[in-house]
């Protein structure tokens, strides 16, 4: 069976762009790229298990963070992976400064749009990875 | 002169497990304690910051008495809490809870329903019940 692109978006919590990831993933795997992407919960890659692990060693890995502190990256990297492509939600935001989302969970129409135009974006880096 | 003895905050850490339903509840019951339910006692902080952050993140347990809140079984907030920061006061899982409870978990780990609601509140009426067991003894 070929390669698969597993997403992992960081999901935090303190702030909207966390959510805003973790939606744009949802968006992915589930309806832009359902056959060649998959997702996993990043918390258990800090439990060190074995399941998970397995599965970002044999596939290509995005990580989708919503800040500089990059946690998702970092953290496929603590576990052994070198990520294939990063990106950050807080670039998105840049070229959008328009849309505000409108709480950190509750992201509002505005918030929906962001999480699909960086779903969009994720789906070409999806298509750049797999060329590789 | 009497001074006003400020107790202190309580941690909450979600593990946002993006795999299943139960994650996202959470995310979502974590929330509504820290902005609706007891916004002037408790802090959050992102999970994945005990490997990405500084000593500062690292020492957040440590700093303040913490709640795990984990979507099932696996405890990823709970065991990597314990692990890389102090040991969580009190540690809940989501698909525990609602089991038992006789609550149904969401269809959808993307968006909730009016009917997810019963276990969004479930679940935040319980770390509330937590946070204000702790705010109690200390
Ligand atoms: S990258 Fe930023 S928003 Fe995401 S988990 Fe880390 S600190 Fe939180
Ligand atoms: S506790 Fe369960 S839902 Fe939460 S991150 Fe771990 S595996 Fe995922």
């Amino acid at each position: 069976m070929g390669k698969k692109v597993v997403v992992l978006p960081c999901s935090g919590i303190g702030k909207a762009y966390g959510e805003i990831g973790r939606q744009a993933v949802y968006d992915l795997a589930e309806d832009l790229k359902p056959e060649d992407v998959k997702t996993a919960c990043l918390a258990r890659l800090m439990i060190d298990d074995p399941e998970t692990k397995a599965m970002v060693k044999d596939n290509f890995v995005i990580t989708v963070d919503g800040c500089g502190m990059d946690c998702a990256r970092k953290n496929v990297e603590a576990a052994g992976k070198q990520v294939d492509s990063s990106l950050r939600v807080v670039e998105a935001f840049k070229k959008h400064r328009d849309l505000k989302p409108q709480g950190v969970l509750e992201l509002g129409e505005p918030g929906f749009k962001l999480a699909h135009i960086l779903a969009e974006r994720l789906s070409e880096e999806v298509d750049c990875v797999m060329k590789k | 002169m009497l001074e006003e003895i400020k107790p202190k905050k309580v941690g909450i850490i979600p593990c946002n497990g993006e795999e299943i339903c139960e994650g996202s509840i959470t995310r979502f019951a974590s929330r509504k304690v820290l902005d609706k339910l007891r916004p002037n006692d408790t802090v959050t902080v992102c999970l994945p910051l005990f490997i990405a952050g500084g000593k500062e993140e690292r020492e957040f347990a440590k700093n303040y008495p913490t709640i795990t809140v984990d979507g099932c079984d696996k405890r990823c907030s709970q065991i990597s809490t314990e692990k890389l920061s102090g040991r969580p006061y009190h540690s809940i899982v989501v698909s525990d809870l609602l089991k038992e409870h006789s609550i149904e978990p969401p269809k959808s780990r993307r968006a909730l329903t009016d009917k997810d609601q019963a276990a969004v509140d479930l679940v935040a009426d319980e770390i509330t019940k937590k946070v204000d067991e702790i705010l109690e003894k200390s």
